[in-house]
């Protein structure tokens, strides 16, 4: 039995894990609040909180519940819009968009609703620009979002003065109704046994899965692996850091060590899909779905990055992430084989990291083009070179040629001008959706001085690179 | 970044809007939207035993049905029943304005998408697994994509239609200059949040029930009950609220309410059907991609002496709307220009994509685009700035349009010198200088957008209206008329209409679902003119009963009905309070046996339009404004952010501001994705490939403009539009063109040797390989 409290109620179903949480919520439980956009993440429309409690605390965070498995809500807290509800008044957030007449034809406003309440639960620094991040997974077709932006301002305005964590806080300021005060205590009382899980295909936050196939998930079964603690985790040992695979892109946005060695992380990670997103998306999937363009990927590519995958025996074997992929969509997995872990060595004070991203919509779109790129300089001379592309091949590609062209070259124009053909001829994009053929071969090299142009700004400028009158 | 040097003027305009925004009555169905309890059609409560449908469609966009197997999915354990062509009892034919399209494809089919059957299941899924079983073995006939391949194969849905006005021939005898030139602007999906949908019940006596999201609930009623072979008034339709329609549900709502209809018909039972995403954006039409040629010609000083544009509009495969639409762009084809010599020709071209449709702006945008890139292009030529050809050439009061309409009230130059002055253009333009002088990473550019919108349905005969407005014993109002609220708010503004006449507090009055028994034979809600026409009969109805009111209460106070006046829920006579409330005036009324019910109807005077000689004066009134768009472009990238927004905007008196601004930034960000990023792509197939959120994009909060100010221009107001406050629907998503053109000026500004290129939308990608073309 999947075992939750959505709301102010404690649910027990039968339904099988593989259901989305959305199709539960609205048809199951009659919550019509919460709405269909697209059903594959991109709207937020469907925008529903998941509160985990950890060591006494609940940790609330937002997710589209379009591409999550039910089965994922096992042991946590669910809140739609109409869990946010106050009896006879409107909340913080609620007044803010009415105030600010950041409604209209109001079918996506219950998912900004209840993203801009997860903000206000969350733990990040209350700003204005953490609540955009929060809302940047919801789309709006009427209001042309200025409302929005004043509405979310007036929520961070309210927030002022707050009391970190503190729900009581939030309930005697409006922002949520009085019952979740009773939350951490009756989820620990609820008697959360693992979930009897069938072999079947391994889900983890489902939020790849789910856009490609989520009726042939619903009709099947899954076997959903986002709670194995053994796949969870960050650590960092002599400088290596090992992630594990169930890890969230916001775990590492999160992980304040790592933002040390990453000074832009937020800058790049706020790149990769949306924060609803981001609260689900674990890495092994993005790995595993090897896409050409996978973001995090592509980050891992130039970080020259080792996995572990693990057996049905829990055998291990580690390779090289460059070495994972033979070709489109395909992979060095066998059957029952999991990925475990990724490692690698965390940048250093002499170490230069960079991530480039252009699609046609800057945040919550699948890229033209990528890259990342590694670089280790000494007295001007690169000792050891990553480069990694995304778009532009059938896999996610490390440039091995570009990579070691620039291994013990100086670092100037030359060189780098000098490295940009070595790439050309190491990439074949095709023509498709997202570009044709040439301008993703424009954009290889355009990205690939975009990463000297920021890591090296006293020292190369655009005009260094191109030719124009 | 800058800092605007102070500018008084500005500034305190910025503090009246903020003041009136705070003051401005909110969107009275916000309480329910923020806490979800707002009811769209997926959300009203369905029977027990209600029926799923899918719709099966084409896979090919253009060839004859040799042989489809249902078998397999009627197999199917919940299936319930496949429905074709076959089982249609009256026409199989939902055209509006030619019937040219069938309900479901019988032995061709004409796009990709088109569709063939619906299944009907215990639940979607069980329907859409079916659907996964269904064979069709489909022989390929030639396929067309483009209106310029339909034009060289004669495949056209009607005649062309053209304007004229002078002699263009003999215009350009009289030029300086002449340039001619090629645009292309693309179509754009709705992308409404709330797809498509409708829910069917079966009532007593063979009648049916419709919830159905739709903006034209008579549209639904007419063609189900022709599809049925039954009369009208066994169909009921009923719209609670629209999660946005955009135009997308003014003809493209009936296919779905007419097939859970006939399935409710046959089965006797509800039936849902919503589609979902996939589904809509590959069966449904969108905005109408326009391949246009133009010529242009301007005297020494500037001015536009001559203009021809050819329009060959990308029609789809069947009429729709596109006839009318077609229309509109000739009337806005010269924007917001006088242009003295004017020859202007639209060719609605068959192709195998999905039909086109209505899309905010109606084809007016189309046909701006055209006039913009000709005047671009002349100013590139010429040497001076593209502000110079547009400001020469404004509109002035009595020019006369190519339709024969003697522009009145005209605030075309008043809009855009009024930005001139309050954002002090002439500083942000040398600021954009400075700026590009001095960066090589970066560049900024700028374009002026005035904007001329025609208000009216350009089919006079669609421009009337009715409402129904009951006075209830208590004193409480509910209002009925033929507008389907969307977003644009307009439930508000027609109870802010009654509350204003009977001067109650607005939480006594209530505004209906709309419903065609309550209100028949409507117009759909379009055109921008939904609030002004049925506003107009709001007021209307509420005065006719304000009337019978003040004879009772002057009865009861013993006076003359002219010393009556109704305040604050009291009876006032000469200005004095009198003891006899609102409640205690409806009471009597009551007794008295007078009617509490009114139902009015309006139709808009003046206007007239003659199709054979192609002039008259079609629009109740003109919305002008004027807008600045700045924009930044990494020239390292190929991206671009817009720095602002400033628009002077005509909203007459407007009586909403919250409202009304919120569809002058909602329609200018729509009218920016159009320009910038959304993209659609077909392949030569006909198959389309932006077939996704992932793969069709639409601004997200990221990517609006930082700075978005919007100051009303000072003027009366017009009396053709309801209590002063014009129309504001569709207008300023024509602001957004700018975007195109602040954009190319940015390129020019890294890449002079770029050739000028009028092909929207400006993506990323052309940005790009414009910066570095050669």
């Amino acid at each position: 039995m999947i075992t939750f409290i959505l709301n102010n109620k404690t649910i027990k179903t039968p339904e099988h894990s593989g259901m989305t949480l959305l199709d539960f919520v609205r048809y199951e439980q009659r919550l019509t609040g919460t709405k269909i956009g697209c059903r594959e993440g991109d709207c937020g429309a469907c925008t529903a909180l998941v509160g985990t409690l950890k060591n006494n605390t609940i940790q609330y965070q937002s997710i589209t519940s379009c591409i999550s498995p039910l089965g994922n809500a096992h042991g946590k807290h669910i809140v739609t819009v109409e869990g946010t509800n106050l009896k006879n008044k409107l909340t913080a957030a609620q007044e803010a968009m009415k105030a600010n007449y950041a409604t209209q034809c109001g079918f996506c406003t219950p998912g900004f609703v209840v993203a801009l309440t997860g903000f206000a639960l969350s733990n990040s620094e209350n700003n204005y620009n953490n609540a955009l991040d929060a809302i940047s997974g919801n789309i709006c077709r009427c209001t042309g979002y200025k409302s929005i932006e004043k509405a979310a301002y007036q929520v961070v305005e309210k927030l002022e003065g707050q009391e970190k964590n503190s729900l009581k806080w939030l309930i005697e300021n409006g922002f949520i109704p009085e019952y979740f005060e009773s939350i951490p205590q009756r989820l620990k009382a609820i008697e959360v046994k693992d979930l009897n899980q069938p072999k079947g295909k391994y889900v983890s936050g489902g939020t790849d899965l789910y856009v490609q196939q989520a009726d042939h998930l619903a009709d099947n079964s899954v076997h959903l692996i986002a709670e194995k603690d053994y796949l969870k985790g960050i650590s960092i040992v002599n400088n290596v850091c090992t992630i594990g695979t169930n890890s969230t892109v916001s775990d590492l946005w999160n992980h304040s060590e790592i933002n040390n060695h990453f000074l832009n992380l937020k800058k790049h990670l706020k790149l990769v899909s949306s924060e609803q997103i981001r609260n689900m998306a674990s890495f092994g999937g993005n790995l595993a779905n090897a896409s050409p363009i996978g973001d995090m990927t592509i980050f891992f590519l130039a970080l020259n990055s080792t996995i572990t995958i693990s057996n049905e025996n829990e055998k291990e074997r580690i390779l090289p992430l460059k070495d994972f992929y033979q070709g489109y969509k395909t992979y060095d997995l066998n059957d029952g084989e999991l990925l475990k872990t990724i490692s690698f060595k965390l940048p250093t004070k002499q170490s230069f990291f960079n991530f480039e991203k252009v699609c046609k919509r800057t945040h919550l779109d699948i890229a033209s083009v990528n890259s990342a790129i590694h670089l280790f300089v000494e007295n001007n001379v690169i000792s050891e070179a990553h480069v990694s592309i995304g778009g532009v091949a059938a896999i996610p590609k490390y440039l091995h040629d570009t990579s070691s062209f620039l291994k013990g070259k100086t670092l100037t124009t030359e060189t780098i001008l000098e490295a940009n053909e070595v790439l050309q001829n190491e990439i074949s994009p095709i023509s498709d959706v997202r570009g044709t053929s040439d301008y993703k071969r424009l954009l290889g090299r355009q990205l690939f001085f975009a990463h000297f142009i920021e890591l090296f700004p006293k020292q190369f400028t655009l005009n260094d690179f191109v030719q124009h009158a | 970044m800058h800092k605007h040097k102070s500018n008084t003027t500005l500034d305190s305009k910025l503090n009246a809007v903020s003041i009136a925004l705070k003051q401005s009555i909110k969107n009275l169905d916000s309480y329910t939207h923020v806490r979800g309890e707002s009811l769209y059609v997926d959300d009203v409560n369905i029977r027990q035993g209600t029926f799923h449908g899918v719709v099966f469609d084409s896979p090919k966009a253009h060839g004859k049905i040799k042989h489809i197997d249902y078998s397999k999915a009627e197999a199917l354990e919940g299936v319930e029943r496949i429905f074709t062509y076959k089982d249609v009892p009256g026409e199989n034919q939902i055209g509006g304005i030619i019937p040219d399209e069938p309900l479901f494809a019988e032995d061709d089919v004409h796009f990709w998408g088109m569709p063939i059957a619906l299944i009907v299941a215990e639940s979607e899924f069980i329907a859409r697994k079916a659907r996964g079983l269904i064979e069709i073995e489909i022989e390929d006939l030639p396929v067309i994509t483009t209106s310029k391949e339909a034009k060289a194969k004669g495949s056209f849905i009607n005649a062309p239609r053209s304007f004229s006005l002078g002699d263009a021939e003999k215009g350009f005898n009289d030029c300086e200059y002449i340039f001619e030139g090629e645009t292309f602007s693309n179509g754009q999906e709705h992308l409404y949040i709330e797809a498509q949908g409708a829910y069917a019940e079966p009532l007593e006596n063979g009648n049916i029930k419709i919830t159905s999201s739709t903006q034209g609930p008579t549209a639904v009623q007419k063609t189900v009950a022709q599809v049925l072979g039954v009369a009208m008034h066994k169909i009921e339709v009923d719209v609670t609220r629209l999660g946005g329609g955009f135009g997308g549900k003014e003809d493209q709502a009936t296919p779905w309410a007419v097939m859970a209809a006939l399935a409710a018909y046959h089965l006797n039972q509800s039936v849902k059907l919503i589609l979902n995403r996939h589904d809509d954006l590959r069966m449904t039409g969108k905005r109408h991609p326009y391949e246009s040629t133009y010529k242009i010609g301007l005297s020494k000083d500037l001015k536009i002496l001559a203009y021809q544009a050819e329009f060959l509009q990308n029609s789809g495969a069947a009429a729709d709307l596109s006839p009318a639409i077609a229309e509109r762009t000739l009337f806005h084809a010269t924007n917001s220009y006088f242009v003295p010599n004017v020859e202007t020709t639209v060719i609605s071209c068959k192709t195998h994509l999905p039909p086109n449709t209505a899309f905010r702006g109606f084809g007016g945008p189309q046909g701006m685009f055209v006039i913009e890139s000709a005047i671009a292009k002349a100013a590139n030529e010429i040497g001076v700035s593209p502000r110079q050809i547009q400001e020469a050439n404004l509109l002035d009061e009595n020019n006369s349009f190519s339709y024969g309409q003697i522009a009145k009230k005209v605030e075309a130059k008043n809009t855009w010198n009024s930005a001139k002055s309050i954002f002090n253009s002439e500083d942000l333009e040398k600021e954009i200088e400075d700026f590009n002088a001095t960066n090589s990473n970066f560049k900024k550019g700028l374009a002026f957008m005035p904007i001329t919108f025609g208000i009216s349905f350009t089919n006079t005969p669609m421009n009337h209206a009715r409402a129904l407005v009951h006075i209830y014993l208590d004193g409480s109002v509910g209002i009925s008329t033929a507008a389907v609220e969307m977003g644009q708010g307009v439930n508000t503004k027609m109870m802010q209409i009654a509350a204003q006449v009977f001067s109650i507090p607005i939480e006594k009055t209530k505004i209906e679902t709309t419903n065609t028994t309550r209100v028949a034979n409507t117009s759909p809600s379009a055109a921008s003119s939904t609030a002004d026409l049925n506003g107009k009969a709001t007021l209307k109805a509420c005065n006719a009963l304000l009337g019978r009111l003040k004879t009772v209460a002057s009865e009861d106070l013993n006076t003359s009905e002219d010393n009556i006046e109704l305040k604050d829920e009291f009876v006032y006579v000469n200005n004095k309070k009198s003891e006899l409330s609102w409640t205690e005036l409806i009471s009597k009324t009551m007794l008295k046996r007078v009617a509490l019910t009114e139902n009015a109807h309006y139709a808009t005077p003046e206007i007239h339009f003659d199709k054979t000689k192609e002039k008259g004066h079609p629009f109740a009134y003109h919305v002008y404004g004027t807008a600045i768009i700045t924009t930044t472009v990494d020239c390292t990238r190929g991206t671009y952010e817009f720095d602002s927004v400033k628009i002077v905007h005509d909203y007459g008196k407007s009586m909403s501001e919250g409202i009304d601004l919120g569809q002058v930034e909602g329609a200018l960000i729509q009218g920016i994705g159009w320009m910038t990023m959304e993209e659609i792509a077909y392949n030569e197939d006909g198959r389309l490939l932006s077939n996704a959120l992932s793969t069709y994009k639409v601004p997200d909060i990221f990517s609006v403009p930082k700075n978005v100010e919007v100051i009303p221009v000072e003027t009366e107001g017009n009396d053709m539009a309801i209590l002063k406050s014009k129309a504001v629907g569709e207008p300023p998503l024509m602001y957004g063109i700018g975007a195109y053109f602040a954009l190319q000026n940015a390129i020019k500004a890294f890449n002079p040797n770029y050739d000028l290129k009028f092909h929207a939308p400006m993506t990323p990608e052309k940005v790009l390989m414009s910066l570095y073309s050669k």
